[in-house]
């Protein structure tokens, strides 16, 4: 991607903005992060309702990961940068 | 997945509401003894210092170190460290305080890569782009949080009051730690394991203490707060 020219990418980034919700946040298990810890931050960073914000927690522990938001790359971007402010593992990703 | 503190991802433990923080109007508010003021801001302090301090050594690779003269690396006492000694410093001191002082193992990257991770999985390009735009602030946003729990928590101990905002600061800066330790001490899912294969006289058995024990008092925050 980095190859292409940048008429190129615009084409590609123009088409992103076409498509729902191309990209997604991604939060990832760890062993030490608290079960309650995780939920209070989903609540609290994306204002989910608690039983949301806790099966997204029990899906990342169980599932070893869970897609917490979606939207425009650069949204994930700084939802991602927010989560590690509060010490979750969190990753932007093409949605799939 | 069940039990006390010592659980990663540990269920509501019952000590929390004996040791830690419960409820107020409008944040929540705990008592701290002389000692475990002292270990709280002595964490604190040392992740912030690793955190804010290393900006610069902190990129791959651009730490060449007076090493590469040609010198084999004996383990002979080198007066004059190299310049990103500075950071790790903080580290060492947190690594003297596990007990693993002697341990040459235990380089800042992995703690940092813990606190600062990337921020795409499998794109190494957009992860350094991504570090490039955000690590900045990030680091001191995690400073920050410490610096609020240091102004907040008498060095003697005793009573914190606690704002619901300086309480999401406690609440960050006592994650921080506790993956810092959980980074030295290797903590894993199968960590209940690990303590209990771990012998009395393990250096590390008393830090486990700790970490078990702020693990209790961030969950009671998370409940005051909550």
């Amino acid at each position: 991607m980095s190859a292409a020219p940048a008429e190129v990418q615009q084409t590609e980034s123009s088409q992103d903005a076409v498509l729902d919700t191309p990209w997604v946040t991604i939060v990832w298990n760890d062993p030490v992060n608290l079960m309650s810890y995780v939920t209070y931050v989903f609540q609290t960073v994306f204002g989910y309702a608690k039983p949301k914000a806790e099966k997204l927690m029990l899906d990342v522990h169980h599932k070893g990961k869970a897609v917490v938001s979606a939207g425009a790359r650069e949204a994930m971007e700084r939802d991602a940068e927010t989560l590690h402010g509060y010490g979750l593992w969190a990753t932007v990703s093409r949605d799939s | 997945m069940t039990g006390a503190g010592q659980e990663p991802w540990p269920d509501t433990d019952p000590e929390s509401e004996l040791a830690g923080f419960r409820r107020t109007a409008n944040g929540a508010t705990a008592r701290f003894a002389a000692g475990e003021a002292a270990i709280i801001r002595s964490l604190v302090s040392q992740v912030a210092e690793l955190v804010g301090g290393e900006a610069s050594s902190a990129m791959p690779g651009a730490a060449p170190g007076p090493a590469a003269a040609g010198q084999p690396p004996a383990g002979q006492p080198q007066p004059g460290e190299p310049a990103g000694a500075a950071g790790p410093g903080g580290l060492d001191d947190l690594a003297a305080q596990l007990g693993l002082s002697d341990s040459a193992e235990l380089p800042a990257d992995p703690i940092l890569a813990r606190l600062l991770p990337d921020g795409y999985a499998d794109d190494p390009d957009a992860s350094k782009e991504f570090r490039r735009y955000t690590e900045i602030g990030l680091r001191s946003a995690k400073v920050e949080v410490a610096q609020t729990v240091l102004a907040t928590l008498p060095p003697g101990g005793g009573t914190v009051r606690l704002s619901v905002q300086d309480g999401q600061a406690w609440l960050r800066a006592l994650n921080d730690v506790r993956l810092s330790l959980g980074v030295v001490l290797g903590v894993t899912d199968d960590f209940d394991e690990q303590v209990a294969d771990m012998s009395a006289d393990d250096p590390q058995a008393a830090y486990v203490g700790v970490y078990q024990w702020l693990a209790a008092v961030q969950d009671s925050l998370v409940d005051a707060l909550s």
